[in-house]
């Protein structure tokens, strides 16, 4: 990305305290103009806190946080110019669909017929046009969604912060959703999404952050993590959670060098290159093995770990 | 102060446009009650009491007016910024915009006057039918009952703000404000309380109101209006500037 453009937002050593606990514990990142940026993490990472402390919901507690090279403090003009896709739904039920986005344009002091204008643009956008007059309790999860989504465009933001924009909808509607979001991208517009799908991720993100516990524990590329962390090929192996027939596949597969985990149900083995995998599949004959590409998803669980986040 | 007027009205529109859709409803509660208590209360229970040489309807409908005004901007201030703050997140939605807290409670507190100025308006219509409004003061009964609303309004929005669930509002109604109905001269004049008592009534923000409006509909509006004014102009900085201060720190942490 063009790192001679000043950043669109920028974070030093930035830090969130509740009480006696630290939700954010010192990140430092940066989301270039024009960049879809990922901010990815297990439950109580400090992403959706990150993400609040950006659009201006929650001062930091310590540290240095920029937007657009404004300090978050002024809120107000980093607001105008900034469009939000909350990851609750706040959707406002006493208006109708097209409602929404007027009154909404109202309070960017978007006179009426622009305001009326845009709106047919983004409902159309959205796919909502056939919805305009409709309740918002009447829309399913996508449809919401999108709403929430071209809302969050009316002002004709520069950033757009996603916060789970894809939660809970069916593959259809996510992809329906990934467009939109390719489209505005192409348009020049920065991101800067949070999700629990790698695939999202890796799909939208031109450079993404992992946080665990408050802190980055890595950053990069989507392929460059991938390749980074835990190499070329995944290669599953069954063992039905026999803890003596998993320990005796590792034993067959370590020679190998590549990275080999334990899971409930059997063997992961991480191969570097590709290049020893057939010999990895060599001396696991006879058992049942699944061979495929590394994902991102495996280096979210590599990372973060396998326990429950609740 | 432009901007805070011009959020504070954007926010206000938001609110009338949700407004038209149910306003039906809102309407008969919001008229009919304190009519049909000025009817039965007034020429039901007047047809035995007169006071003071008035008709007991005539003592009566400044009080209706005043106590209409509150209760109006009581509920919106409440149940209503409560509904939009805590379970719809419609506040969340207004404050990711350039509106700011300051404007937003500003707005609502003015939606919530405005359901005032209409009931205040209905009964006075209804009282001045009745013949028992005496003098052109009258006229400024429908800014009187604006006034009384923002006052409602902002310490509604101070309740609210504070609320963890519904349930709170049942005793800020039942405590405060039946209390100031009962006992802020709607019904008798406060002289008939003993003295301590009339020291409790006066800092009850009703009791001034019903003061002023009982001025304007006798006609007897003169320079002792002045401090009746100033304990609800005072009212309305001090809740205003808590709610700010207690809806900040509900949503901006």
């Amino acid at each position: 990305m063009s790192d001679t453009l000043p950043p669109i937002i920028e974070a030093r050593g930035l830090r969130k305290r509740y009480g006696a606990s630290e939700v954010v514990c010192g990140v430092d990142f940066h989301v270039a103009p024009g960049e879809c940026f990922g901010l990815l993490g297990p439950n109580g990472a400090g992403k959706t806190t990150t993400i609040r402390m950006i659009t201006c919901f929650s001062p930091p507690s310590a540290g240095e946080l920029t937007v657009f090279g404004l300090p978050v403090t002024q809120h107000r003009t980093i607001k105008a110019r900034l469009g939000l896709a909350p990851q609750e739904e706040n959707l406002d039920p006493d208006l109708s669909v097209e409602m929404n986005l007027v009154i909404y344009a109202s309070y960017f002091g978007i006179p009426r017929a622009e305001a009326r204008a845009r709106v047919r643009e983004l409902l159309a956008f959205a796919a909502l046009s056939e919805k305009a007059g409709a309740r918002i309790a009447t829309l399913s999860g996508g449809m919401k969604r999108r709403l929430i989504l071209a809302r969050a465009l009316i002002n004709r933001p520069e950033l757009l912060v996603l916060d789970e924009p894809t939660t809970g909808l069916d593959p259809q509607a996510r992809h329906l959703v990934w467009e939109r979001l390719r489209d505005l991208k192409r348009r020049g517009v920065a991101m800067l999404l949070t999700t629990h799908y790698m695939e999202e991720a890796a799909q939208l993100c031109d450079r993404l952050v992992v946080m665990d516990h408050g802190r980055i524990v890595t950053e990069g590329a989507p392929d460059a993590l991938v390749v980074r962390h835990v190499g070329h090929d995944v290669l599953e192996v069954v063992t039905d959670g026999n803890p003596l027939r998993r320990a005796q596949v590792a034993a067959r597969v370590r020679p190998f060098g590549g990275t080999v985990e334990a899971f409930a149900g059997g063997v992961l083995v991480y191969s570097r290159n590709g290049a020893d995998v057939p010999g990895m599949l060599g001396a696991l004959a006879g058992e049942r093995v699944v061979r495929r590409p590394a994902t991102l998803e495996d280096v979210f669980l590599t990372l973060t770990g396998r326990e429950l986040r609740e | 102060m432009t901007d805070l007027l011009v959020g504070a009205f954007r926010v206000w529109r938001r609110d009338m446009e949700s407004w038209r859709r149910y306003y039906r409803a809102s309407l008969v509660g919001a008229l009919g009650e304190p009519i049909l208590s000025l009817l039965a209360i007034g020429y039901g229970l007047g047809r035995f009491v007169t006071l003071g040489g008035v008709s007991y309807a005539e003592f009566l409908a400044p009080g209706i007016l005043a106590s209409a005004a509150m209760n109006a901007a009581s509920f919106e201030a409440t149940f209503g910024a409560y509904t939009r703050m805590a379970e719809q997140k419609t506040y969340d939605a207004i404050l990711s915009t350039p509106i700011g807290v300051p404007e937003l409670v500003a707005g609502d507190v003015l939606w919530a006057a405005s359901k005032s100025l209409l009931s205040g308006t209905a009964v006075l219509a209804v009282a001045t039918v009745a013949g028992l409004v005496r003098s052109p003061w009258a006229l400024v009964l429908p800014a009187v009952s604006l006034l009384i609303g923002i006052v409602f309004g902002a310490m509604g929005m101070v309740v609210a703000s504070r609320a963890k669930a519904y349930d709170v509002f049942t005793y800020y109604f039942t405590l405060v404000i039946t209390v100031m109905y009962l006992f802020g001269g709607v019904f008798f004049p406060i002289e008939s309380l003993p003295p301590w008592a009339r020291l409790v009534a006066w800092t009850m923000p009703l009791t001034h109101a019903v003061a002023i409006v009982r001025a304007c509909m006798a006609g007897t509006v003169d320079w002792t209006l002045v401090p009746h004014l100033a304990v609800l102009v005072v009212m309305i900085l001090a809740a205003y500037l808590v709610a700010v201060r207690a809806v900040s720190r509900r949503l901006i942490v």
